[in-house]
């Protein structure tokens, strides 16, 4: 394994909820980086952002390592979950929600 | 061929889709500089940079949401490894529900 893909992989196995997206949570440069911020705000739970713009090799990393050719990708408990749309449908069908607390996520709830 | 009809044409082909929508979105993503990314520079809106897909199909019955986007990612690979910045995917199977 290459450093970066081992770099991506004790993040993922290291953190309950990553979230790998351009610019950080803080300050989205880009809109689909952004939605999923805002809907994992809203939701209540704790993540991790990993700014893919600090390095070509993470940027191209992540597509490689999930086979997903997109920005954002939503990290779960280890497990892949999905990207922009993904996300916004299934919290907007109540499911995020759900499967956070099936994966053993705590949420603090909409505020 | 536009971009938008290779993308139009291949998912007929790959998928019979009951409804199929290609939207050129990339007029929404005007004046966006994405530094630090391939594309350098600002996006003018005129180009083929950013679409969003709708598509019922059959084939998406019993795929979860992941696998139908990575179905429709990987029919479209080279266009996504090309000009093509960003993709909206809106996959359904028939009788889901939609909202377009």
């Amino acid at each position: 394994m290459s450093a970066i893909t081992d770099f991506i992989a004790s993040e993922v196995k290291g953190n309950d909820v990553v979230l790998f997206m351009k610019g950080t949570p803080g300050f989205p440069q880009c809109g689909f980086s952004g939605q999923v911020v805002q809907i994992l705000d809203y939701v209540g739970v704790d993540y991790k952002g990993i700014n893919v713009l600090t390095s070509d090799e993470l940027r191209q990393g992540i597509k490689e390592f999930s086979q997903w050719p997109t920005i954002p990708q939503l990290y779960v408990k280890g497990e892949f979950v999905g990207g922009c749309d993904i996300i916004r449908e299934m919290f907007q069908a109540g499911e995020l929600q759900t499967f956070l607390d099936e994966k053993g996520v705590s949420v603090k709830g909409a505020a | 061929m536009s971009i938008q009809s290779r993308i139009e044409v291949k998912l007929k082909q790959c998928f019979a889709p009951e409804r199929l929508e290609v939207v050129n979105e990339s007029h929404l993503h005007a004046g966006h500089h994405h530094s630090g990314s391939e594309h350098h520079g600002a996006f003018d809106g005129q180009g083929e940079t950013h679409f969003r897909v709708r598509i019922v199909a059959p084939a998406f019955a019993g795929l979860n949401r992941v696998d139908r986007h990575r179905a429709i990612n990987e029919l479209l690979a080279e266009e996504l490894a090309g000009s093509v910045h960003a993709l909206a995917l809106e996959p359904a199977a028939p009788g889901e529900k939609t909202r377009w």
